[in-house]
């Protein structure tokens, strides 16, 4: 027994026994990448659940209630510095609301056709690796140059985005663009993430930066308060309709993943737009190269056992 | 038909056999298992007496096996097989029935205490219960599945196969001690005594553990299948909460 068999937690809907001290540890770990990058960590963190033993359809349940905590302690953070577009943020999640709805349906639509894990991860990895290569090529061109240029010189750039009608001023993204682009960028967001069972901010703030051209440093916080909202629709969602989300895993990970995004956000402040892109690029290329090399190399056991339905 | 010829066999083996001439009394070191929040496995020690009720029946030795299974429940068993350079689900096997904890204990080598036939009539071990249930649908081999499904769980120390882990005293006084994992489910599970004598079922008895969730995981698990919405709107309280407490603590911190 010992110290760590009597912190063994056993959770009420997972029904499964784990170690209370990984649970924090891995909210903790989530939490500084939450907070450093304005993402809610769930493309890294549902994985995690998935190794630790949880069932998946508890993990992405539960794992959207964690990101509420964890983005809500964030973003506290971001309103403080005035780092938060609320008006950008609204506009983006009445696209995420839209999307996430569209998202259900085209879950369940794959999960009558018996495929959606594997589809799940194709997903994972086309997003993760294409994400995550744009973002390191264009980080690892700016970083070259920041000596001299300022980075903010590509955001000036016409691009057909502002030939759109619908204009809108965002005061504190200093843009003045269509309300078009941002609602579906929010909706390609909640689609993605009703799908992969993530706040898909790791989605969101590259499309924020290159589509939107949002400065940075807005772009973290702003993408926070969305997720807020696009993952706190996706507990309920769950909760009401399969009975998967699990409190006290999500307690855990939550006490972990806010006092961690609260060290994440004085990281990422500390450090520079480039480097924080560049280490974003770097994590997201390497969950990608995970998820494909478990795809390519042959499995140790062919077979995988499933239970049938839920409750 | 060969299921049916081992059916046949043995039911009249267990006719012309001293069917009664043993008994068991049973001991359960506990009749229920409550887990709480801090449930981290459980030890369950069985032991009893074989009464003799006649002394020349008696003639050869007894033997002693035990079987703890929990509730069943379906499982899907999937395959894979490369295709396109990835290795993807290709064919599936749906298990009507399958425990997912089944212990099964003995006093020597579980072939030597068991013979085939008493394992088909009685579905002694994980694989004769297993295959008792599967039906044979449009999948190749279901045997490569029903295998895998043993296997699998084999590994994950959900079905256990304790040989010797019986004692037994004077031919009278057994006792054995099965641990149940952590990850336990809710339900009735059954404990079943066989008395063997050369491989054939002389006695049975059963009785049932009742392993049920208490405390405050009951409650959990009560609110989150009866009011969701009371469920989902408190979990998203305590998150939101969580989240404000840790911001608003750091911000005390740092002045």
């Amino acid at each position: 027994m010992g110290l760590c068999g009597a912190m063994n937690i056993y959770l009420p809907i997972a029904e499964v026994s784990v170690n209370a001290f990984v649970l924090l540890g891995l909210g903790g770990l989530v939490g500084v990448l939450s907070g450093m990058f304005g993402v809610g960590g769930g493309f890294l963190m549902t994985p995690l659940l998935f190794f630790i033993g949880i069932p998946p359809a508890v993990a992405v349940a539960t794992e959207a209630n964690q990101i509420v905590a964890s983005s809500f302690s964030g973003v506290l953070a971001h309103v403080k510095r005035r780092n938060v577009d609320f008006k950008m943020g609204g506009v983006l999640l009445i696209g995420g609301l839209i999307g996430a709805a569209v998202g259900v349906l085209v879950f369940n639509y794959l999960k009558s056709l018996g495929q959606v894990d594997l589809l799940v991860k194709l997903c994972y990895v086309i997003f993760l690796g294409v994400v995550g290569g744009l973002m390191f090529i264009e980080s690892l061109r700016a970083l070259r140059k920041s000596k001299r240029i300022s980075a903010s010189k590509f955001r000036k750039k016409r691009t057909w985005i502002h030939a759109l009608p619908l204009k809108m001023r965002f005061r504190v993204s200093g843009l003045y663009i269509s309300a078009i682009p941002p609602v579906l960028v929010g909706i390609v967001v909640g689609i993605l993430a009703a799908i992969m069972g993530v706040g898909g901010g790791f989605v969101m703030v590259p499309a924020m930066i290159y589509l939107l051209g949002m400065p940075t440093k807005v772009v973290v916080g702003t993408s926070l308060f969305q997720i807020i909202f696009v993952t706190a629709f996706t507990t309920m969602l769950h909760a009401t309709t399969n009975y998967t989300v699990d409190m006290v895993l999500a307690v855990l990970l939550l006490v972990g993943g806010v006092i961690g995004a609260q060290f994440g956000t004085m990281i990422g402040a500390k450090l520079k737009a480039e480097q924080l892109r560049i280490l974003l690029a770097l994590m997201v290329l390497l969950v990608c190269a995970k998820l494909a090399f478990d795809l390519i190399v042959q499995p140790s056991e062919l077979f995988s056992l499933g239970t049938v339905g839920g409750h | 038909m060969r299921l049916f010829y081992a059916y046949v066999l043995t039911a009249m083996i267990s006719l012309v056999g001293p069917a009664v001439s043993q008994d068991i009394v049973l001991g359960l070191s506990k009749q229920e298992i409550g887990i709480t929040a801090f449930f981290d496995g459980s030890e369950i020690l069985i032991f009893g007496a074989v009464k003799h009720q006649s002394e020349a029946s008696s003639e050869g030795d007894l033997d002693v096996v035990v079987t703890i299974a929990s509730p069943r429940s379906p499982v899907t068993v999937r395959r894979k097989e490369k295709r396109l350079g990835i290795w993807v689900n290709v064919d599936a096997l749906e298990v009507d029935l399958a425990p997912s904890f089944y212990a099964v204990a003995t006093t020597r080598p579980f072939d030597e205490v068991v013979s085939q036939a008493s394992d088909l009539w009685h579905q002694i071990s994980v694989r004769q219960l297993i295959r008792a249930v599967s039906v044979p649908v449009a999948v190749e081999n279901p045997e490569e599945f029903t295998e895998a499904l043993v296997r699998v769980r084999e590994n994950d120390g959900l079905y256990q196969t304790l040989s010797g882990a019986v004692t037994l005293q004077d031919q009278t006084l057994f006792s054995t001690s099965v641990s149940l994992p952590s990850n336990l489910v809710e339900g009735a599970y059954t404990a079943r005594i066989f008395l063997m004598n050369d491989g054939d079922v002389v006695s049975e008895y059963q009785t049932s553990i009742d392993v049920r969730k208490v405390g405050m995981e009951r409650w959990l698990y009560n609110l989150a299948h009866e009011r969701p919405v009371v469920y989902g709107l408190l979990s998203l309280a305590i998150a939101i909460f969580a989240g404000w407490a840790a911001a608003a603590a750091f911000r005390a911190v740092r002045g």
